[in-house]
């Protein structure tokens, strides 16, 4: 009895748990339907969705930097070009301990706190596996060393990066520029995408002004990358398009000539072909090394830099403005003659010094015993002061304006590098502008002898000089003469003429053979340092000035010896040759040099024999006539 | 008794007999075991030395369950109150003396070998529940729960305090099923449900923090895409590219580039995924319902209660398992830390689950031998 109870009992259960187990298996087939509808949706109806997102995990798009453009003089001779330089890299994911790392890098490179510091910086800012820069530039030995030990320095690569170079140096300094690091305010000024691969980025000069043809358009390759940003394989590959050559107009020798006709002295020297407005030479002088800022110039370097006395970092051709003292001359008598004041024949007895009818002040010749009877051309000639005060005097600030600023005083030439500044061409408007006050009659007569407002850049020195020597034809003068196209061919820019100077043949004549006397006759104020030696094959046609600092009292006398140096007038020379053929019109300043006549004048006459006589002159023919 | 001798049959068939293995369940569980170290290949960057010690781990869970599957069942009845006991006894001790990792205390070190005992409860619980209500001779009663829930809150609380939440929950599971499989009745489920929810809030604040980051990540795994939220995030990215048909066996990237964490072991659900894709999903969500179909078939056979509920709950357990850390790797319950059954890397829970397997077999011997 007790066994069938037991035996109903036991088949009661079993059936009890057929049904829950009927149950549990269809809420398991529920979850398992669940379960399935939410995977249908994340693999068949958002895939495309998920592989995007997958994609973007594992695909990367690296920049690869296109090779930035060489620059090469009007012969061929390299200016900038890029080489291989090591440097030391860190991938921080593989080096341990850092502190301890740039401890033992102590014993093998000389790590200055700039570099240490730009690398801390660096390391905040990587991707992962993303090396860091460390040290640049280094050389054969340190390499050398370090490749040895590389075992006991984990994460540290030497990787060979091209490098900008300057094989011509510290003469080119100014003309050709530099690069540099890019650093945020570049990256304001350029499309951070074009430069997602590159270091370094054209400062100043050519390097600056044309950077969009000489850095090129980065490549990319699309790289498989892990979770940590290491890359496992390339996936395909965008080549970059290199930088454009670009040949300049300046002629290296020259430059160099010219630089070392300066002689340690400061100043600035500008060369142009007044045929076609190509720049020969642009030379500011001291220069200083640009491969320092290419490397990365400590901050101890760059102070160096900048307090030397000589301020090796001031582009003085173009960014320089000076007094151009008695250069101007020229331009004013051509105004005077044009506006017929006077005539090229009209003579006046210089005295040593002139005064405004009714008024008390003197204002003084140079000479402080005059020049006697002069003409406009012997005017020019022996720079006769007094003269000039008189044209001026005449002609009222008015009608000596409009000429001036046709040559392109107080405006600037537009040459295509960095820096350059307009100078000062003043008139009653600047002045009321600037000064709020009226024009006084005594500051026409200073501003005819080039003192007072005016100011001018050695670049605009030679570019009015140029337009005299054309007689009146202005070309634009540029740095960049032409860029290779791509295949190999050099593809030249053509002149750009600009608005001409427009007064009668006879003043072009008259101005000209003052020009002439200046240097070539015995009373010329070049004749002593030129015209008593004069060049075997030609003759030159120039302008000396002596610029005054500052202004000397009534009665006062300027004498070197008593004035330091800073006080010195600037030397000044314009002038261009041969003078019946001109090939070269070339401006001169000396800073602080003193006498136009004696000091500037001879640079000048060694730069044409440089570029008329030497080596410089026969390529040019050459490449003229290609 | 009955003899074998005599009768015409295969040798495989009387190989089985003669080791009380069951045939279906040998050869699911064997193709599940061969897909999983298929997966962990390529989950582990195709690394051979992961590949040789789960093989050895496969190995010792076999040896495992051939063993446990000789035990007959009524000892194994007669063991569990003493398994029970000792279970929560190594749980203490684990309070007390156990081993720290990742942030818990869920190991003792016995000096040869480490192993968590809340293991150990994902057998001893249902067995001693099942001891328990097969002591009773009808559907469980009022004054059943008072000794059966306790029974298994008691663990279950212990083993979260290590904490460990999925154990927890698993165990919770097992305890339970046994309950619900023993014919319950439906208000007391209806009840026991409504307490539980009431018990969310206690059950909040119990947590710990990264348990709490857990669930609130689950719901917005976007809001922490870097920390709490990669996991899931990278989780559904390996699973939706994986698309119908996968990327192809070694070929998923996110587990391959290490985007996917915790790749072998709970989230190779998603290496799977990717690789094989929808269907492949399909097929082993297949397998596994067959697994757990062919368990419960042979718990609807078994001669007495014991057995009917413990290799129920055993069944049913092994599908909580899969359906909890699928839903997980998909997104739809929080990162609890449950390993795929079977598949996932690692020891303990495959040795745990092959014993549970082996118990399984010794039940479904057990009904053969009554029945012939």
């Amino acid at each position: 009895m007790a066994r069938r109870d037991d035996y109903g009992q036991e088949q009661q259960d079993q059936q009890r748990f057929v049904v829950r187990i009927l149950l549990a298996l269809v809420l398991l087939a529920a979850v398992l339907l669940l379960i399935g509808w939410r995977l249908s949706g994340l693999q068949v109806g958002a895939h495309s969705h998920f592989t995007t997102l997958s994609e973007n995990n594992r695909l990367r798009v690296e920049p690869i930097a296109p090779s930035r453009g060489v620059i090469r003089d009007r012969n061929g001779q390299l200016l900038a070009g890029n080489r291989a330089s090591y440097q030391l890299e860190v991938t921080v994911e593989q080096a341990g301990d850092l502190d301890e790392l740039l401890e033992r890098l102590h014993d093998f490179v000389e790590l200055s706190e700039a570099d240490v510091e730009r690398f801390r910086r660096g390391v905040r800012q990587r991707r992962p596996f993303q090396p860091v820069l460390l040290k640049a530039g280094l050389d054969d030995t340190t390499v050398a060393r370090i490749a040895v030990s590389r075992h006991e320095l984990p994460g540290v690569e030497i990787e060979a990066r091209p490098m900008r170079f300057y094989p011509l140096g510290k003469e080119f300094s100014h003309v050709v520029g530099y690069v540099g690091r890019i650093n945020q305010q570049d990256l304001a000024r350029v499309d951070p995408r074009a430069y997602a691969g590159s270091s370094h980025i054209g400062k100043i000069g050519i390097e600056r002004y044309y950077e969009d043809l000489l850095h090129g358009r980065p490549g990319y390759r699309q790289v498989e990358v892990n979770a940590q940003g290491r890359v496992i394989r390339e996936l395909s590959v965008t080549p970059p398009e290199p930088g454009t050559d670009l040949t300049l107009t300046i002629d290296a020798d020259l430059q160099r000539a010219a630089y070392r006709s300066l002689a340690g002295r400061e100043g600035a020297i500008v060369a142009l072909d007044p045929n076609n407005g190509e720049v020969l030479a642009l030379v500011s002088a001291p220069g200083f090394d640009p491969e320092m800022f290419v490397r990365g110039i400590s901050q101890a370097d760059f102070s160096d830099l900048q307090s030397d006395p000589s301020r090796p970092l001031f582009n003085r051709a173009l960014t320089g403005q000076y007094p151009p003292g008695s250069t101007i001359k020229p331009l004013v008598g051509l105004a005077a003659l044009d506006e017929g004041i006077t005539t090229a024949d009209r003579r006046m007895f210089a005295r040593g010094y002139f005064q405004i009818p009714g008024h008390e002040r003197r204002y003084r010749d140079w000479r402080r015993e005059g020049h006697g009877w002069v003409d406009m051309s012997r005017a020019i000639a022996v720079s006769s002061d007094v003269y000039f005060y008189d044209l001026a005097h005449t002609m009222g600030i008015d009608r000596m304006v409009p000429m001036l600023g046709a040559f392109g005083i107080g405006q600037r030439v537009g040459i295509d590098a960095t820096g350059e500044r307009a100078g000062i061409l003043p008139s009653r408007d600047w002045k009321r502008a600037t000064h709020d006050q009226v024009w006084f009659p005594g500051e026409t007569l200073i501003t005819a002898i080039g003192q007072g407002y005016m100011l001018s850049t050695p670049m605009q020195m030679a570019d009015f000089t140029a337009t005299l020597a054309g007689r009146g034809q202005r070309i634009q003068p540029r740095l960049l003469q032409s860029m290779d196209n791509g295949n190999g061919e050099l593809e030249r820019l053509l002149p750009q003429p600009r608005e001409p100077v427009h007064t009668a043949p006879e003043h072009w004549d008259t101005i000209h053979e003052s020009l002439i006397e200046a240097v070539h006759a015995r009373h010329g104020t070049a004749w002593g340092s030129i015209g008593s030696r004069p060049p075997t094959n030609y003759r030159i046609a120039g302008k000396t000035g002596t610029s005054q600092v500052f202004g000397l009292g009534q009665d006062e006398e300027y004498d070197e010896d008593e004035l330091p140096r800073h006080l010195w007038d600037h030397a000044l020379f314009v002038g261009y040759a041969p003078a019946d053929d001109p090939q070269i019109a070339v401006a001169v300043l000396v800073e602080h040099g003193g006498s136009g006549g004696r000091v500037a004048a001879p640079v000048a006459r060694e730069v044409m024999d440089a570029f008329l006589k030497g080596d410089a002159g026969m390529t040019l023919d050459v490449s003229e006539d290609e | 008794m009955i003899s074998v001798t005599g009768r015409e049959m295969p040798l495989g068939q009387w190989l089985l007999g003669r080791l009380r293995l069951d045939g279906v369940l040998l050869v699911l569980i064997g193709i599940l075991l061969l897909v999983g170290l298929a997966v962990l290949f390529s989950a582990s960057g195709e690394s051979m030395i992961a590949l040789e010690r789960q093989t050895m781990r496969i190995g010792l869970g076999v040896a495992a369950m051939v063993m446990v599957a000789q035990i007959p069942v009524r000892t194994l009845r007669s063991l569990a109150p003493w398994l029970f006991v000792a279970g929560i006894a190594l749980l203490l001790a684990v309070m007390v003396a156990g081993e720290i990792g990742k942030g818990a205390r869920r190991w003792l070190d016995l000096g040869f070998m480490r192993f968590q005992p809340s293991e150990i409860m994902k057998l001893a619980v249902p067995m001693m529940v099942a001891w328990y209500l097969s002591t009773r001779n009808d559907r469980p009663r009022f004054r059943d729960l008072l000794v059966t829930v306790p029974l298994i809150l008691v663990p279950v609380f212990l083993i979260m305090r290590q904490p460990d939440l999925g154990t927890a929950m698993l165990v919770g599971a097992a305890g339970f099923l046994v309950i619900f499989l023993a014919g319950l009745s439906w208000r007391w489920f209806v009840g026991l449900g409504l307490a539980a929810a009431a018990a969310i809030p206690a059950l909040w604040l119990q947590m710990h923090d990264y348990q709490r980051q857990r669930v609130l990540t689950l719901f917005n795994p976007e809001s922490d895409p870097l920390g709490a939220g990669y996991h899931i995030i990278q989780s559904k990215i390996a699973i939706g590219s994986g698309g119908l048909y996968g990327k192809g066996w070694l070929n998923g990237t996110q587990s391959h580039l290490d985007f996917l964490p915790e790749r072998s072991t709970d989230f190779i659900f998603a290496v799977y995924a990717e690789e094989f894709g929808f269907i492949g999903v399909a097929l082993l969500l297949l397998l596994y319902f067959a697994i757990v179909a062919r368990g419960l078939w042979i718990s609807a056979l078994a001669q007495d209660r014991f057995a009917r509920l413990l290799g129920g709950s055993l069944a049913l357990t092994f599908a909580v398992y899969m359906a909890v850390n699928i839903a997980m790797v998909t997104g739809l319950l929080p990162v609890v830390g449950v390993p795929l059954p079977l598949v996932s890397y690692g020891g303990t829970s495959l040795v745990t689950l092959m014993v549970a397997f082996g118990i399984l077999m010794s039940i479904a011997s057990q009904k053969r031998l009554v029945n012939r």
